[in-house]
């Protein structure tokens, strides 16, 4: 028998169950993507169901989704917030449910791929940008000059506050996969301990094998504080965004 | 009495049992909760890279669509430096707490 190894990557590994399509595929992190778009459906459907004065558990959970989110455009943003309540509301969800469905053994983590993360911050910043431009028209660019600065900067502090806003969307995806695959690459080191010490000590190694274990679970709890975290971080960013291209400063 | 009167009154009423009971956290002083200072060096960490990354970007693509390298990669090399240090200080600086 060979000596087992760390294949701390391979879980990220795309892979596509059902076959090609030419070009396409439906991979297992849309499968997963698939899953959490339903699940935060039923959980709203569902949960707005009842219409009882009282909530039951269910109701409860999703009203308090709802207003969780409600809440966190309208502080942050402002009475405009409402307007762009579907969009906060869809993306913290489609974030938390790839983060949450991630943690199940055999699920993708897809928010651990750049390309998704990517892709939605891209998608913030288009958003932020064209909301500004529409609200003040010209004017939006007003934002790169702070206010009483004296002109002789310019030609230093506008392609400095250029550079800062063009590295929003790349903060913003790296925080949430370099989240993502950090955690993701820790439980299967700890899990490959576990196998080797099995490997290597025999009947010793499954007594050994409760270090890695019970790391593994507190690392199970912490991820979970981390799917939280990482999923409101990213909404409450993308407030404080359309914030600032809804008000400018 | 008023139906906002009424609302008022509950919510006064809830307010001191769940006082009472230990329930209501201390006004405006968000519990900071495990992992925030862990996410706060991470946070500061990639606004800062990522701003210098852009800069190098910016500044290779100028020099790629001008045909002048390296001349404007490390004008805004600093420049994304520079604006590292002031995400940072959007974030942390006085007043952000």
């Amino acid at each position: 028998m060979a000596a087992p190894s760390i294949d701390a990557l391979g879980q990220f590994r795309l892979a596509a169950p059902m076959g090609h399509a030419g070009l396409l595929a439906f991979t297992n992190a849309n499968e997963v993507m698939a899953g959490g778009a339903l699940l935060t459906l039923a959980l709203m459907v569902l949960g707005a169901r009842p219409r009882a004065v009282v909530p039951g558990r269910l109701q409860a959970a999703a009203e308090l989704a709802y207003s969780f989110i409600m809440d966190m455009c309208v502080d942050t943003i402002g009475a405009e917030g409402r307007k762009f309540f579907p969009f906060v509301f869809t993306l913290f969800f489609f974030v938390l449910m790839g983060n949450l469905l991630g943690l199940f053994p055999y699920f993708f983590t897809y928010t651990s791929h750049i390309a998704v993360t990517a892709a939605l911050a891209v998608a913030v910043i288009v958003l932020v940008t064209l909301v500004g431009l529409i609200t003040h028209g010209l004017h939006f660019f007003s934002y790169f000059w702070p206010s009483g600065a004296p002109k002789l900067l310019a030609p230093l502090i506008i392609p400095v506050e250029i550079i800062s806003y063009l590295s929003r969307p790349v903060s913003l995806s790296i925080r949430l996969f370099a989240n993502m695959v950090a955690g993701h690459v820790m439980f299967e080191v700890f899990a490959s301990f576990m196998v080797m010490l099995v490997a290597g000590l025999g009947t010793l190694g499954y007594f050994a094998a409760i270090g890695p274990l019970a790391i593994n679970i507190l690392l199970m709890g912490f991820e979970l504080l981390v799917a939280f975290l990482q999923a409101y971080v990213f909404a409450i960013l993308t407030c404080i965004y359309l914030h600032d291209a809804v008000h400018l400063h | 009495m008023t139906r906002q009167g009424n609302d008022f009154l509950f919510e006064h009423r809830l307010r001191s049992a769940r006082a009472r009971q230990g329930l209501e956290g201390e006004p405006g002083k968000p519990g900071a909760g495990p992992g925030s200072a862990w996410g706060m060096g991470a946070r500061v960490g990639t606004e800062l890279v990522a701003a210098v990354a852009i800069g190098a970007l910016l500044g290779w693509a100028l020099d790629w669509f001008c045909h002048t390298a390296p001349l404007f990669m490390i004008v805004f090399m600093p420049l994304g430096g520079a604006a590292g240090i002031l995400n940072v200080w959007r974030v942390m600086g006085p007043g952000k707490g």
